[in-house]
């Protein structure tokens, strides 16, 4: 496979300015993605790929996407968990790509949830 | 799942469930024999013997916070509709997945964004290596993450975006190339 050697050390410098960078930010937020067989059945996949999309485009250096298994409320897939330091935890349901580029712009990068996607809205509907 | 690269994405989560460190994910497409063949293999903590039995049942899961588990009985249900089947062979350290089906029968799902299906893997799973064989007659394509990190050097994860979208690019041309420049899934 690997075709430019070049172009892998460029990228092998960039990423360790990179990963200095992130060690000197410390904790961030983590967005957390619900990956079992009903999240990927409900479209879980592109929610992911959107978050991380998103979290590049604008280059947050603080911010991490990662998955969990199945968090138990399978009909309200996709579903996807905010941690913030020292914050309480923002669950978000139902989502989608078009949702989570959303979110990404007015909960992770100007600090405020998007209310109308949290379970809690789901719930009481 | 309307793509079968939904359903290897489903697998795959269960091989990292399974503690495995090095996943292996083969597409074979045979158009002269008419056959797609999928084999997952991972060296995770394997199914034990008496669990084995079960896992193609709809209403039999490990899980304990409900009563039936999904996954492999839903890719199950595919091949068979499309004339094939699943084998599972597992192992303690050994787990493979086979799946295969008439290529061209009508219900056959596409194999759909596959690049999609590994990148989510390794954005959130810095720890595994993984190795993606793909077959089109006689021509073939392949990924490993073991080559990266040989050229990277270990200290660079692979889940940061600019890895990330170097392996993007390098998969998609490598499917491209595969389908004799045009990409047909």
């Amino acid at each position: 496979m690997i075709k430019s050697l070049q172009e892998l050390e460029e990228i092998r410098k960039k990423a360790l300015e990179d990963l200095e960078f992130r060690k000197q930010n410390g904790e961030g937020i983590r967005i957390v993605v619900g990956m079992a067989t009903c999240g990927i059945a409900a479209g879980a996949r592109p929610v992911m790929l959107k978050f991380v999309e998103e979290v590049q485009k604008r280059n947050l250096q603080n911010v991490t996407v990662v998955q969990t298994g199945c968090i138990g409320m399978c009909k309200l897939e996709p579903i996807v968990e905010v941690y913030e330091p020292n914050k309480e935890k923002v669950t978000y349901v139902k989502m989608t790509p078009e949702k989570a580029a959303r979110v990404v712009a007015e909960h992770i990068v100007n600090g405020k949830p998007v209310n109308e996607y949290t379970i809690g809205v789901e719930e009481n509907q | 799942m309307n793509e079968l690269s939904l359903n290897i994405l489903d697998i795959v989560e269960n091989s990292i469930s399974a503690g495995a460190s090095i996943i292996e994910i083969e597409i074979y497409e045979d158009t002269v024999s008419d056959i797609l063949k999928i084999n997952i293999i991972d060296n995770g903590c394997g199914i034990p013997k008496d669990k084995i039995k079960h896992v193609l049942d709809p209403f039999y899961t490990s899980r304990k916070t409900r009563r039936v588990g999904l996954g492999l009985p839903l890719i199950k249900q595919v091949a068979n509709d499309c004339g094939g089947d699943i084998k599972i062979e597992s192992e303690k350290g050994h787990t493979c997945v086979s799946i295969w089906m008439k290529y061209s029968h009508i219900d056959r799902p596409p194999i759909g964004n596959i690049t999609d299906t590994i990148i989510t893997i390794l954005v959130s799973n810095n720890n595994i290596d993984l190795i993606y064989k793909h077959y089109y007659n006689d021509k073939n394509f392949s990924f490993s993450t073991i080559d990266l990190k040989k050229v990277l050097g270990e200290q660079v994860p692979l889940n940061i975006p600019i890895v990330i979208e170097f392996i993007k690019k390098e998969i998609n041309e490598g499917l491209a190339n595969l389908y004799g420049g045009v990409r047909k899934l």
